[in-house]
């Protein structure tokens, strides 16, 4: 790692943890219902949003209806997607007139935006028009990440409420994170990108001579406040195909320190949200600081794979090293204008929350640097990880950890004053098992059937990664691409999908069950024979928990992929 | 008629010839996959045992050499060696109970009643046939033939049988506690007339032989939670195993089913797996050598959990009987002259105070004073109702001593000086005051003090270590209650309590989502010790009382509860302390396995074999090796249980954290390459 990239990694680091804590107590007033600085603005709206579709703000519901009411919600949210990208020629705001998009793209699409997923089988400026972007993709990049912020308050509240029943109202959580936290950070975001740049427009497609004297078709659009939202509600769907690498999307190095920090950001408060409103800030710092942990060594690892560049290269008599007139390492598919430090913190970054944004090409890393984002992804993107779904996801690993662990401690394993029982256990494991079942299951099936591997660039191992990392990124909503896949094909389009629908719903289901009996459940306050689960201790253990889980499942896989890739690469031998 | 031996009942080791016998033949029988199923993981290692097994007979008739074959035999034998390992795990801890339940099951059938007909007359019949409401004489020498009340008659018992406590007890009738009779204990002396209280195979003797025989174990409900995680982390590990088949396919060679199957075998928990019934059948053994039946594995696992302990003053947290600790002097009377006096009032005083007095005057100093009084012809009164005092007449001159108003107008005087002044201060601690009156001198006082039992304190400070709040109950009045909860370190106190008072303390504790346990012998304990979450009996205590209770303790020692919270909590340990190894493990098992599986297609990987094992299939041969021995090797541990220590949940924690699990991450590294070592030496890969 070069002095500048470790002396940026840090600078974004602090900045990160520095933010957390006034985003998460401004969170906490929110979902807590208290009066908040926006509440002259958007109160008024809020209750005009309940009063037109008769919401009743103050009736809660319990985890079934709660759970219900996400369900509905996003099947209508799904159906109405997959109306709009079928229709798209038909609609207005088209002025390419682009035609509407077949079947199974509609539906990996659809499935796509309402799982918070924004894997782009497609590409923006070739595929969707203004409408679809805007009215179905940007509608859907909102609420999405409203609703796995709900979850995440549901649960929040089963494990805080004690003897009781109710986790909340939905609708109201969604409203309100709607309102009050990704519309205001949105604009503010937006309104900073448009100053450094970022295009935010409804003109046609433009024809310009460039230098050189050739024309080139310049695509065009509302770009600006599409990335704010992609970028704040761990979406990623870029509006351009090469997304964040875009010069539309991401021209400046303000600008990409902004959308990095907009990754994380909702993600890091909902950690120290989530530690004030069970009780224990000092938990949720130590859980924040095991998040902040992974980012930094996965960071430096793939920083020193890019940088350490591939041998074979330097075999040819050209240096690697970085010096005055070069950056050095793999520059294979990177803006040399971010550089391999940039580079390779963003695709962190975007690997371990749940946001699938980039600024440069996974696929061009050196095996080791692809294997990076591709672990990330494999935790279930419980680090940071999605907005909402990142915390609540982590809440099953924090269980598990707990369960094992405490029972070592001589007593029934308790979380937050709350005995862990069979259901919540069950629960985890069955958000923990369909996670690797479809995700190993549709790389098994892809990588030995024709369909699976007609639409690879690579063979070897990196072609096998191409495919794992494929159904990684749908299984955990991440939605970012390793590329080098032709994925708009009926069977990555359906797979990739059904990985989208397991990550996202099993989950949520399992969650909400959790949090329907955690709620009944009493609260002991925690004396010297229990579990502390604010300490460095718990902090190891549930890294441990979250390496050894991870390993266990993903290792196999991982050796025929970027390890043996790597191996080979040592020797010489590429793919 | 048979005689028990009366004698203190052993506590056998398991690794004696007969019981390890017995379990290897019930190794062999829990081979049946009807038995086996209810334990899935092992069911999976049976299941590739039998797959590799018909692979390797399907080669060899194929025309595979034995030579070629040998890896795949070795492979299929310590697979089914892992499940025998497994089995005899379970067959181990379950032999001590089995032994001990032939043994109460031979008093039970050996027993005769002599049953009371209705006209008067006595007929024998088999102690199986009485019925509830059988009126019963036992002789001297002759069994108890069921549980029972004793109606008439006063008689020594011996009831080694059930506790192992070779010391005779008085039973009488009409009394709440020693009116109780248990089936299969020896009537010593005298003859006893009883009333049955429980059909056949309802008796306590019957409860007892099902619960050591573990016929009655259920799952407990960390057990089931704990077995959800192992069922789910084993189909998590059959996913990776049957995608890994597709993911090896594509790239380039498919891997033998022998090697899949040894893998999957090598990544579920087996080793927790095959250890989890032995550890619980253990927790439970390990209450019964302790001479404290659980009525259930949940009592016993609901024990380690425990969050408040109330504990009854008397007999649990002070002697019972006030003690004398301290002689005071009054009026210039001088020291020697007190204790003189008071010894000689004291040594024909048979009652616990009396016999504290000489004690304290011997620790004191005295003790020539003690051997040297001559009592004469000396004429004792005992202490009465009315008189309140006791003492002697020694030729004329009386020597007593009382409660300190009865003393007074004894002596017809005033209060000296100081008396009054003194024996407040002692009733203000709590304390009794004795006065001490010679001739119509009235000398001193003797502090009667509610003795604290050595050494309670000490387990006190222990309970709070292990964050466990102790209360204690007693009928004293607050003051009283104030000082003796102050002196051993109890946490907080209920005093002037009515039996009322301990139910509503029990269910305001569960209201806060407490587990709160406790003991009890009468009666009127039984809804409280059915309400608690853990209910420890006394044996001595009446039927209701044994019934309410969720343990019995077969020596009636209320302290015990202490070393119960212990079990159940090392209980859970072990558990927990077993699957963090077993999943631990897998990690230097890939080490092994994936470098050896893609030895052919991907020689790079060999990059991965850390421990330089010798070749592939002595690789994948170590690694199944190490996976069975580590469940035998663990068996005493199993059996034993961790120790536990009060040292607080986050030293504890972290201290079992390193050993087992930084432990169980290197131990199978260390251990695969020994065994790959030889595995070469002697040629077997």
């Amino acid at each position: 790692m070069t002095p500048q990239d470790i002396g940026y990694l840090a600078f974004y680091v602090i900045v990160l943890v520095a933010l957390a804590k006034p985003l998460g107590l401004y969170m906490t007033a929110v979902y807590e219902g208290r009066r908040t600085w926006l509440h002259p603005v958007m109160g008024p709206v809020e209750r005009g949003i309940y009063r037109v579709s008769g919401i009743r703000a103050d009736s809660e519901q319990d985890w079934k209806r709660y759970t219900l009411a996400i369900l509905a919600f996003s099947l209508a949210g799904l159906g109405l997607l997959y109306a709009i990208l079928r229709l798209q020629g038909y609609l207005p705001l088209n002025p390419e007139g682009l035609e509407g998009l077949k079947p199974s793209l509609a539906f990996n699409t659809s499935v796509s935006f309402i799982t918070n997923t924004n894997w782009q089988a497609y590409g923006g400026e070739t595929t969707l028009s203004y409408f679809s972007q805007m009215v179905g993709l940007t509608f859907q990049n909102f609420v999405s990440a409203a609703a796995g912020m709900a979850v995440l308050v549901a649960l929040i509240r089963g494990l805080a409420r004690h003897s009781a029943n109710t986790v909340g109202n939905f609708w109201v959580d969604l409203t309100r994170s709607v309102l009050y936290i990704l519309l205001p950070l949105s604009l503010v975001v937006a309104v900073f990108l448009i100053s450094q740049g970022v295009i935010q427009n409804f003109s046609s497609y433009k024809e310009v001579t460039t230098l050189e004297g050739t024309k080139q078709l310049f695509a065009l659009g509302p770009a600006a406040s599409q990335i704010a939202i992609k970028q704040l509600g761990t979406n990623g769907g870029g509006f351009f195909n090469v997304n964040s690498a875009h010069p539309f999307e991401n021209p400046t190095a303000w600008s990409n320190l902004v959308e990095m920090l907009a990754i994380l950001l909702i993600p890091a408060g909902l950690v120290y949200m989530y530690g004030k409103m069970v009780g224990s800030t000092r938990h949720g710092w130590v859980v924040l600081g095991v998040m902040t942990a992974f980012l930094i060594v996965g960071a430096v690892v793939s920083n020193v794979a890019e940088q350490s560049g591939n041998p074979s290269v330097e075999d040819l008599g050209i240096t690697s090293s970085a010096g005055s007139g070069q950056p050095g390492g793999n520059m294979e598919g990177k803006e040399t204008r971010f550089g391999i430090g940039q580079s390779t913190l963003w695709a962190t970054t975007t690997t371990l929350a749940s946001n699938g944004s980039v600024n440069s090409m996974h696929d061009s890393y050196t095996p080791i640097g692809g294997l990076v984002p591709l672990a990330n992804i494999q935790t279930s993107e419980i680090i940071f990880g999605g907005v909402g779904s990142g915390m609540y996801g982590m809440a099953l690993y924090i269980l598990l950890a707990v369960f094992v662990a405490g029972l070592m401690v001589g007593r029934t394993p308790e979380y937050l004053g709350k005995k862990i029982e069979a259901r919540e256990i069950k629960a985890a494991m069955v958000a923990l098992l369909s996670f690797s079942l479809v995700l190993l299951g549709f790389a098994a099936i892809g990588s030995v059937n024709a369909f699976g591997t007609d639409t690879l660039n690579n063979g070897g191992p990196h072609g096998f990664s191409e495919i794992l990392y494929a159904f990684s990124s749908g299984a955990g909503n991440n939605g970012s691409a390793f590329a080098g896949l032709g994925a708009n094909t009926t069977f990555y389009n359906l797979g990739i999908g059904i990985c989208m629908l397991v990550g996202r719903f099993l989950f949520i289901v399992p969650v909400m069950v959790i949090a329907g009996t955690m709620v009944q459940k009493k609260r002991v306050a925690p004396g010297p024979g229990t579990f502390p689960t604010d300490g460095l201790l718990f902090g190891g253990l549930l890294a441990g928990v979250i390496v050894v889980v991870g390993l266990l499942t993903f290792f196999p896989a991982l050796s025929l992929g970027p390890i043996v890739e790597h191996l080979a690469m040592r020797d010489g031998t590429l793919f | 008629m048979a005689v028990i031996a009366v004698e203190k009942r052993k506590k056998p080791s398991v690794w004696t010839g007969e019981i390890v016998k017995r379990a290897l033949i019930d190794s062999l029988v829990k081979l049946d996959p009807r038995t086996l199923y209810k334990n899935p993981i092992i069911l999976i290692v049976e299941l590739g045992a039998l797959l590799t097994t018909v692979l390797y007979v399907r080669d060899l008739a194929n025309g595979k050499s034995f030579e070629l074959g040998r890896f795949e035999l070795q492979i299929a034998l310590w697979l089914w060696f892992t499940v025998l390992f497994a089995n005899f795990a379970e067959a181990i801890a379950e032999g001590r109970g089995k032994a001990q339940a032939d043994t109460l099951r031979k008093t039970r059938t050996e027993t005769l009643a002599r049953r009371v007909k209705s006209d008067g007359t006595i007929e024998e019949i088999p102690g199986g046939q009485l019925r509830k409401g059988d009126i019963c004489v036992v002789e001297s020498g002759q069994l108890m033939p069921g549980d029972g009340d004793v109606i008439q008659g006063v008689a020594y018992v011996n009831e080694a049988a059930i506790t192992g406590e070779s010391a005779p007890v008085l039973k009488e009738p009409g009394t709440d506690i020693r009116s109780s009779v248990t089936g299969g204990t020896t009537v010593v002396s005298d003859h006893l007339r009883i009333r049955i209280t429980a059909n056949p195979g309802e008796t306590f003797l019957d409860r007892m032989i099902a619960l050591v025989e573990g016929a009655a174990r259920q799952k407990t409900p960390n057990e089931i939670a704990l077995n959800i995680l192992l069922a789910g982390m084993t189909f998590i590990f059959l996913i990776v195993t049957v995608t890994l088949q597709p993911f090896a396919n594509y790239s380039g060679q498919l891997i033998s089913i022998v090697i899949l199957v040894a893998l999957l075998v090598c990544l579920i928990p087996t080793t927790i797996g095959g250890l989890l019934s032995a550890i619980g059948i253990a927790g439970m053994d390990r209450l019964v050598q302790r001479n404290v039946l659980a009525m259930s594995g949940r009592a016993v696992e609901a024990a380690g959990d425990i969050d408040t302990l109330l504990l009854d003053k008397t007999g649990t947290i002070t002697f019972g009987n006030r003690l004398a600790a301290e002689f005071i002097p009054v009026n210039g009377a001088g020291m020697p002259r007190l204790v003189a006096a008071a010894v000689r009032a004291s040594l024909l005083d048979e009652t616990p105070e009396g016999k504290s007095v000489l004690d304290l005057a011997r620790v004191q100093g005295f003790t020539s004073i003690v051997d040297s009084t001559n009592l004469g012809d000396a004429q004792f009164t005992p202490f009465a109702a009315e008189t309140r005092m006791s003492g002697v007449h020694i030729n004329g001159l009386g020597t007593f001593k009382g409660a300190v108003d009865a003393v007074l107008a004894a002596s017809g005087g005033n209060a000296p000086d100081g008396l009054t002044e003194q024996s407040e201060r002692i009733s203000g601690e709590g304390g009794t005051p004795l006065a001490v009156m010679e001739g119509r001198d009235v000398l001193g006082l003797i502090y009667l003090k509610d003795t604290i039992k050595p050494g309670i304190r000490e387990r006190f400070a222990e309970m709070r270590r292990m964050g466990i709040r102790t209360v204690m109950i007693t009928g004293d009045n607050p003051l009283t209650a104030a000082t003796i909860a102050r002196e051993a370190g109890v946490d907080d106190y209920l005093a002037q309590a009515k039996p009322e008072d301990k139910m509503r303390l029990i269910r305001e504790e569960q209201a806060l989502g407490r587990l709160v346990a406790m003991t009890g012998d009468g009666t009127n304990d039984a809804p409280a010790l059915a309400q608690a979450d853990v209910g420890v009996a006394m044996n001595t205590g009446t039927q209701a009382a044994k019934e309410a209770g969720n343990m019995v303790d077969l020596d009636s020692d209320p302290t015990k509860l202490i070393e119960i919270v212990g079990i159940g909590k090392q209980l859970l340990m072990t558990r927990g302390a077993l699957t963090t190894f077993s999943i631990a493990n897998d990690v230097a098992k890939y080490f092994a396995i994936l470098p050896a599986a893609f030895a052919v297609t991907y020689p790079q990987l060999d990059a991965l074999n850390v421990m330089k094992l010798a070749s592939p299939e002595s690789a994948i041969l170590s690694a199944i090796i190490f996976n069975a021995l580590i469940i035998i090797a663990l068996v005493p541990l199993a059996l034993r249980g961790i120790a536990y220590r009060p040292i607080g949940a986050g030293p504890l924690l972290a201290r079992n954290a390193l050993i087992y699990g930084l432990g169980g991450i290197i131990v199978p590294f260390v251990g695969i390459k020994f065994i790959d070592i030889i595995v070469n030496g002697i040629r077997l890969a």
